[in-house]
């Protein structure tokens, strides 16, 4: 069967693989791993062999009462939101893009921007139905085969195939976000504005992470919440679209300043309010497709990670410090709030802050991000597996504390023979 | 609201069709051998677009199981047009030796087909109004060593067709031979297919959509295909013979 060269979102590393549609025969033999819509952005979704589950995506039901969806784990966000939303009903927790599987978004336990107030997006699943390495169907939920459902929300796909899922959806009453921008100085105003607007539903900071010295960590922070004006059917957007890999030359430490100090200056009063649609709110980037061809052919790393609260902001300040010093970056970083940590073996979001900040792949670069894990480790953070490509097993595992459980699940389940990724095989999953 | 009834909806192409004549106002009637996929398609539309839709059983190959479909169906539901996705491409170097294969691929893909479609020409030549849709396929416009079976058969429904067209114009009834060209579904996974001839379930779905509603005749999904079997049913046949396509 042929082959062919896929790679996550960073467009690095790639990967040739055999992609076989879920449902056909498959060589028992050999081990996979399933595969959404491939949006994320390292390796977790390669392997020598995938299972695609995007033609697995038809809705099953849904309750209007209650809110709930049930549907098959192929179904974009967006068909969820395009279909629903003018109806009044919403997703409960997105990402930053809506192009993601629901079975993606699962086995990443994705977060969005209201993760201090609602948690990742496990706490939106009522339950979902794995198929498993003995080829049993198992329903999973907090409560019925409860290790199943903590092993495989934010598992990477790593103990089965999800099938299908019913998601709680909240309700809505405007296509509008009321949104309220708020310019800081430096990183201590940006996290004292943070813990000021705590009870906002959603929160997230752009920052400029070219900035130095007493303007270190100077962010636009956004928060917003639904608005109520009763407009529900979406207005058509324009849509952009990057047709070919830009030359990577063009984002360099002279164009990266201009752009971010741009992107600072343009927003022009110390707080403002608006009146903007939920695309542009929750999924600013999907409106130009393929903009990851931005940084070029050799692609991107997103590096992402969070740092403890009591650590948090003291971190941040020697992270940023040596990433403005550098002189490389890019100008989407992202800085947010998260809530509790939820009791998943392998999800990402724990209570504290978390930075999201994009690199050109070089090997200038690759060394700088070596420098910054220890930085991460020194101040007990972790990685996220969604975004990584690059961490060693010894840096990922001081993060997680389950680690251990989640391997021993997979052996005592005979998981690690049949379910593998580039990622797992990295780090040992 | 209008009935669509779609047969055999159990493939990509029938699945994209289905959420396009929904997504326009159609309630639908999804037939097929497997329930339980044209079920959960059914679940699918009632869910994404609130239309009505119902999965059925029709099996056909089975001959004398059309009459009673039809007639219990528009007993209860009266139906606006018929769309046939069935199509089965079989194995050419297993049918040149056996019987039952050749059978399976001449009554799949021909006989069955066009006995079906009598019976729901009928019901709308009485009618005086409705539609029929079938896909055929390029492999019918001159038979290849690779797969002269499958092409055979498929030819014999585009002549049907053809026929039929000719007989319920006088009717008021459109009938509409699709020929898609290659096509990225389940079908043809294995295949590796080159991009640019290869139409995805969305847009042959469309395609079928637009030139069902402009009373069209004969289309090819890709325009392309066109001029390319243009060539290729030109070539002589002191050529072709000696090709492998």
């Amino acid at each position: 069967m042929k082959q062919v060269a896929i790679s996550g979102w960073g467009n690095f590393p790639k990967s040739d693989s055999q992609i076989n549609r879920f449902g056909l025969s498959l060589d028992n033999s050999e081990s996979f791993i399933p595969q959404g819509n491939l949006r994320s952005y390292g390796d977790s979704a390669l392997a020598k062999n995938v299972v695609s589950m995007k033609q697995h995506d038809c809705f099953l039901g849904f309750d209007e009462n209650t809110g709930i969806l049930h549907c098959q784990s192929g179904v974009l966000l967006a068909d969820i939101i395009n279909h629903f939303s003018p109806r009044g009903w919403f997703p409960l927790i997105v990402p930053g893009t809506k192009f993601i599987t629901v079975g993606g978004a699962i086995a990443s336990d994705v977060h969005g921007k209201n993760h201090h107030h609602q948690g990742a997006f496990s706490e939106s699943v009522i339950d979902f139905t794995l198929l498993n390495a003995e080829n049993e169907k198992l329903r999973c939920s907090k409560d019925e085969n409860s290790e199943w459902f903590k092993s495989t929300c934010g598992g990477m796909g790593l103990t089965g195939i999800i099938l299908d899922a019913r998601i709680q959806l909240q309700k809505i009453h405007s296509r509008h976000i009321k949104q309220k921008t708020i310019k800081t100085q430096n990183i201590d105003e940006t996290f004292e504005q943070f813990e000021k607007y705590h009870n906002a539903p959603y929160s997230v900071a752009w920052l400029d992470c070219m900035a130095k010295g007493s303007h270190l960590g100077r962010s636009i922070i956004t928060i917003g919440e639904h608005a109520h004006d009763g407009e529900l059917r979406p207005k058509a957007s324009l849509k952009l679209n990057l047709p070919f890999f830009f030359p990577s030359f063009l984002l360099n430490s002279l164009t990266l300043k201009i752009m971010n100090t741009f992107l600072y200056r343009k927003v022009l009063s110390k707080e403002s309010e608006q009146l903007i649609s939920y695309d542009k709110f929750f999924f600013p980037l999907d409106g130009i497709y393929n903009w990851n061809r931005g940084y070029g052919k050799n692609g991107f790393i997103q590096y992402q990670f969070v740092l403890p609260i009591e650590k948090s902001l003291e971190g941040m300040k020697a992270i940023l410090e040596k990433i403005a010093s550098s002189g490389e970056g890019s100008f989407l970083t992202v800085l947010k709030r998260f809530g509790k940590q939820n009791n998943n073996m392998l999800s990402f979001p724990k209570e504290g802050y978390t930075l999201a900040i994009d690199f050109k792949n070089t090997k200038k670069v690759r060394k700088l991000l070596n420098e910054l894990d220890e930085l991460v480790l020194k101040y007990d953070g972790r990685f996220y597996l969604a975004k990584d490509s690059r961490v060693t097993k010894e840096i990922f595992e001081s993060g997680y504390e389950k680690i251990e459980l989640f391997r021993k699940f997979r052996k005592d389940h005979q998981l690690d023979g049949k379910f593998s990724s580039l990622q797992s095989q990295r780090l040992s999953l | 609201m209008a009935t669509i009834l779609l047969i055999s909806a159990n493939s990509d192409i029938a699945k994209a069709c289905a959420r396009c004549y929904a997504e326009n106002g159609f309630d639908l009637v999804l037939t097929s051998r497997n329930l339980e996929e044209t079920k959960t398609l059914a679940q699918d539309i009632q869910t994404r677009y609130q239309r009505q839709a119902e999965s059925l059983f029709l099996d056909v190959q089975d001959l004398n199981s059309h009459k009673p479909f039809l007639d219990e169906l528009v007993s209860r539901n009266q139906i606006a047009g018929c769309i046939s996705f069935t199509g089965y491409l079989g194995d050419q170097t297993i049918s040149q030796q056996d019987t039952q294969e050749l059978i399976k691929i001449t009554e799949s893909n021909y006989l069955g087909v066009a006995n079906l479609l009598e019976v729901i020409a009928a019901y709308f030549e009485a009618r005086k109004e409705g539609f029929i849709v079938a896909l055929t396929s390029v492999a019918g416009d001159r038979g290849r060593r690779s797969n002269y079976h499958y092409g055979a058969a498929k030819a014999a429904l585009t002549a049907f067709l053809s026929g039929l067209r000719n007989r319920l114009a006088e009717h008021n009834v459109n009938v509409l031979t699709v020929k898609p060209g290659f096509m990225n579904t389940r079908m043809t996974s294995e295949l590796d297919l080159p991009p640019l001839l290869t139409a995805q379930p969305d847009e042959v779905a469309l395609a079928i959509y637009k030139a069902q509603q402009k009373q069209r005749h004969v289309i090819y999904v890709k325009g392309i295909w066109f001029f390319i079997m243009l060539i290729i049913k030109h070539i002589p046949e002191s050529i072709f013979k000696k090709t492998n396509l």
